[in-house]
């Protein structure tokens, strides 16, 4: 039933550039598929492994660099005329290069979690993405720091026989970001749905009793921090080849709670929670547009995270589901009553 | 305190064990052994220190003196997954759930151990990853019918009374492939009947070559399931032997109504 | 030589508001358990309430100070009693979201009604700095040290010589034994939380006039009350003024002899070294308040 459910939205996204013509709306609708993406990697963590990381946006902002300094190629001095040059590799290769590194990164936030636990956590992962913010905005041999970034090329395909397709028109960038979506959404359910992911609820619910049946804390963090990691590196990537131009403020801390209000609004620990709370609240700014300025969008955001907190405190897609389960149950209880009247007669 | 050697393997040794917090001793000069496939009880008032010896023989605490030895391999310094993996399996007295996943999700988590495939396996959604995962959802199944439990498979554990929470904890356990399965407390709060089955279901888990060592205060269920008990006070072995001897060994008998004695 | 007396001069200016940054921190996180994301908020908030008070209203400079710090304090107070109050005995990461929302909300709310064009405080102060041999100190900064100073001692006193200050004590160590024991534990939140974010209030309206006002001012300032309090350990009012200034003096000395871009990142460095050594802060939760 799921899976049909799930078609049918692939299918639905597919087909919307086929009847929107809005240039402005479809960019939207990129960039907040990407937002997406990057928002079900955060619920790998925050929803399925109980760890609240809020440096997010450090993975996904350093696979964006990753990527473009790849495609870009650079030139640094180390020290004294100990030079590291690159020349430019094709963009593909620097999306690959982003998951990696990315995922390297969310390897050491996974190890230094097992030390570092509760409140403390979220201060130092807050921390991290701030420094990489500041060493992007300083080290400008490699950054260019505040100057950007630019003319950062697109992703190219290279199909066997016809050449390289390069993704440059938004249509294209739309179905790129859709297919690594729906790739995404599935890693993400089947790692969910395997051993591996009961292994992190596990630890989410009662870590105490995880550990006494054989769950290592510290491998299964690792793990989930990993491909969470990963994912966002992609996402990163994906934005870099689509803006084609991007500076430090990419690690702005305000990325991070976009991402934090997609998926908690949409239900953490839930599958499709990123997805309705991504389309919901990065399709908002567009809606919102003409009669708020950005400032008092902003000051809406803030109020809805709290309200969701106070009145549904699971999130959008939970809350619908008990629902939907508390109707199926209303009407399933006639059956049952009329039936023990019969007995009883 | 002389070590009963039992006619048969030994499976945990606890030698000259000491656990000291600070200035509190809590333990101090602990010996014993249970042997493969025995049921030995761990009694004593309360206070006696044997939650304290519990912990050290599950890897949840190191001794600060002495070393526990499970089959031949030393536990201090252990995790207690690694504890787990030798086959050690415990149980908790209080959250001995996954409070908010079904009782079927909870026996699963608990099929951790036995449910490992490769992860690129699990993430390509191979045949190999699949197969696995229906023979886990079998034995899950399996267990729940085993502890008695399949009404009420796909409740929410949380949902459950004290005592089917305690029966899911054992199935749990069990998931975990024990070889030695150390319960903790696990009667306390169960009435009557349950208490008297869950005494059947600990010997068919002894019948089918677990080992078994439990802490209670449950005199009677005690007793009647115990190849041997050891008994402890202010941190030390006062007796040891099988439930006649102990039923009457003046020691004990002092160390449970001594105290109120002396004060009346 | 001369210049690392200059660092150091300075080093004790910005130390002292860091140490009231950190005192309220560590008052609101230690005995509430809360992770206060709104405390940089309230640091802005300090500075803004400065601005109208001596700008809009046209109010004496000196009296402006303490009207600032009352305004945090209500504005603690509400925050505590609109959104903490509700959800109490939640889990920390709920209160911690709503904790970013409120901060989210309050900033973008700073940002529509004055813009985001930094605003600078007028001070009564001659312009001209104090010479005292080699190292010179602005008039301003000085005042701003010696208030700091007297706040410093204001909490303490509260903390350790008054009622209210005891009831703190206790439900820091035991919320439920505090409760058995007559105390309305509910207020102490309440007080807990408003004074912490007077505090808050207090360094923004104190650094406002020597540096500029513009809303995302106090992100920074949050981040680097959390390196305090981690460093000086959490309800450790000593640990946070002696944090303050540790923090202080690697801002100081790293930017003057490192590199003045990674002035800010101190904080973080800080925060993240301490954490990877001792993963429980570098003082153990402090066994008793003050």
């Amino acid at each position: 039933m799921k899976r049909v459910v799930g078609l049918i939205c692939v299918l639905a996204f597919a087909s919307v550039p086929l009847w929107l013509r809005d240039p402005y709306l479809l960019n939207a609708l990129i960039t907040t598929g990407i937002f997406i993406i990057g928002a079900m990697s955060l619920n790998l963590l925050l929803g399925f492994t109980g760890q609240l990381s809020l440096g997010h946006v450090a993975f996904f902002g350093i696979g964006a660099y990753v990527s473009s300094l790849t495609a870009l190629g650079f030139d640094v001095g180390l020290f004294g005329d100990v030079h590291v040059v690159h020349t430019p590799w094709p963009p593909i290769v620097g999306f690959v290069l982003a998951i990696i590194v990315a995922g390297c990164c969310g390897y050491l936030v996974g190890r230094l979690s097992f030390r570092v636990r509760g409140a403390y956590f979220v201060i130092v992962t807050i921390s991290f993405a701030e420094v990489v913010r500041l060493v992007a905005l300083n080290w400008v041999e490699l950054t260019q720091g505040p100057l950007a970034l630019n003319n950062i090329p697109s992703i190219a395909i290279g199909l066997p026989g016809m050449g390289d397709l390069v993704l440059r028109t938004k249509l294209q960038n739309y179905y790129l970001v859709l297919v690594v979506a729906v790739i995404a959404y599935v890693l993400i359910a089947r790692l969910v749905h395997s051993h591996y992911g009961r292994a992190m609820r596990g630890l989410m619910e009662n870590e105490t009793l995880a550990v006494a049946v054989g769950i290592d804390v510290t491998r299964t963090l690792t793990l989930a921090a990993v491909i969470s990691a990963g994912i966002a590196g992609a996402a990163g990537s994906l934005y870099a080849h689509y803006i084609r131009i991007i500076d430090p403020d990419i690690f702005a801390f305000i990325n991070t709670v976009t991402m934090v209000i997609m998926v908690v609004s949409g239900g953490k620990g839930s599958l499709a929670g990123p997805v309705v709370g991504g389309v919901i609240f990065g399709l908002l700014p567009v809606v919102l547009r003409p009669i708020m300025p950005p400032e008092a969008q902003w000051i809406s955001y803030g109020c809805v995270l709290i309200l969701i907190l106070f009145v549904l405190p699971r999130g959008i897609v939970p809350s619908l589901a008990e629902r939907l389960m508390q109707v199926r149950a209303r009407i399933a209880r006639p059956v049952v009553a009329s039936s023990i009247a019969k007995e009883r007669a | 305190m002389t070590v009963l050697a039992p006619a048969r393997d030994i499976a945990l040794s606890v030698e000259q064990v000491g656990v000291q917090f600070g200035g509190l001793v809590a333990l101090s000069g602990l010996n014993f052994v249970v042997g493969e496939g025995e049921i030995v009880s761990l009694i004593g008032p309360n206070g006696a220190g044997k939650t304290t010896a519990f912990n050290i023989m599950t890897g949840f605490l190191d001794p600060t003196k002495g070393t526990v030895k499970y089959r031949g391999t030393g536990l201090n310094g252990l995790k207690p997954h690694q504890v787990a993996d030798l086959g050690l399996i415990r149980t908790f007295q209080r959250t001995s759930v996954f409070p908010r996943d079904t009782v079927f999700d909870n026996v699963l988590i608990g099929l951790h151990r036995q449910g490992r495939v490769p992860l690129l396996d699990a993430l390509l959604g191979l045949p190999r990853a699949r197969s696995s995962e229906r023979a886990q959802r079998e034995r899950a199944a399996e267990l729940i019918r085993w502890v008695g439990l399949e009404a009420r498979a796909n409740d929410l554990a949380g949902s459950l009374s004290y005592g089917e929470q305690r029966l899911v904890g054992v199935a749990l356990a069990l998931a975990a492939q024990p070889s030695m399965l150390l319960l903790d407390e696990p009667v306390s709060g169960m009435n009557a009947s349950e208490t008297h089955s869950f005494v059947e279901l600990i010997r068919s888990i002894r019948d089918r070559g677990v080992t078994i060592l439990l802490v209670e205060h449950d005199m009677p269920m005690v007793m009647s399931v115990s190849d041997r008990i050891v008994v402890l006070n202010y941190g030390r072995i006062i007796a040891e032997g099988p439930p006649d001897a102990i039923r009457n060994d003046p020691a004990v008998i002092e160390a449970y109504l001594g105290q109120g004695a002396q004060r009346a | 030589m001369n210049q690392l007396l200059q660092h150091l001069i300075n080093t004790l200016v910005l130390g002292g508001t860091y140490a009231l940054l950190g005192i309220g921190l560590t008052l609101i996180f230690g005995i509430m358990n809360v992770v206060n994301f709104t405390h940089g908020i309230l640091y802005t908030f300090g500075a803004y309430m400065m601005f109208i008070v001596v700008h809009q209203f046209g109010i004496n400079f000196f009296l402006a100070i303490p009207l600032a710090i009352a305004a945090g304090w209500l504005l603690g107070a509400a925050i505590d009693f609109v959104l903490l109050r509700p959800l109490r005995g939640s889990d920390i990461d709920t209160t911690m979201l709503v904790m970013i929302g409120a901060w989210i909300a309050m900033q973008s709310g700073a940002l529509w009604i004055w813009g985001g064009v930094a605003k600078s405080i007028s001070n009564p102060f001659p312009d001209a700095p104090l010479v005292l041999g080699p190292v010179s100190v602005s008039w301003v900064r000085l005042f701003v040290l010696a208030a700091a100073a007297l706040l410093i001692v204001i909490s303490y006193g509260l903390i350790n010589r008054t009622k209210l200050g005891r009831a703190m004590r206790a439900t820091f160590q035991d919320h439920d034994t505090a409760a058995l024991m007559g105390v309305n534990v509910g207020w102490i939140y309440t007080s807990t939380f408003a004074i912490g974010s007077s505090l808050a209030a207090a360094a923004g309206a104190l650094l406002g006039p020597v540096y500029v006002v513009f809303p995302q001012m106090g992100d920074l300032a949050a981040v680097k009350a959390f390196a305090i309090v981690i460093l000086g350990g959490l309800g450790n009012i000593t640990g946070a003024v002696i944090g303050g200034f540790i923090l202080a003096l690697a801002e100081e000395l790293g930017a003057g002899y490192v590199s003045s871009g990674y002035r800010d990142a101190m904080g973080f460095l800080i925060i993240i070294a301490v954490l990877i050594v001792k993963p429980t802060g570098l003082f153990a939760r402090a066994e008793r308040v003050g």
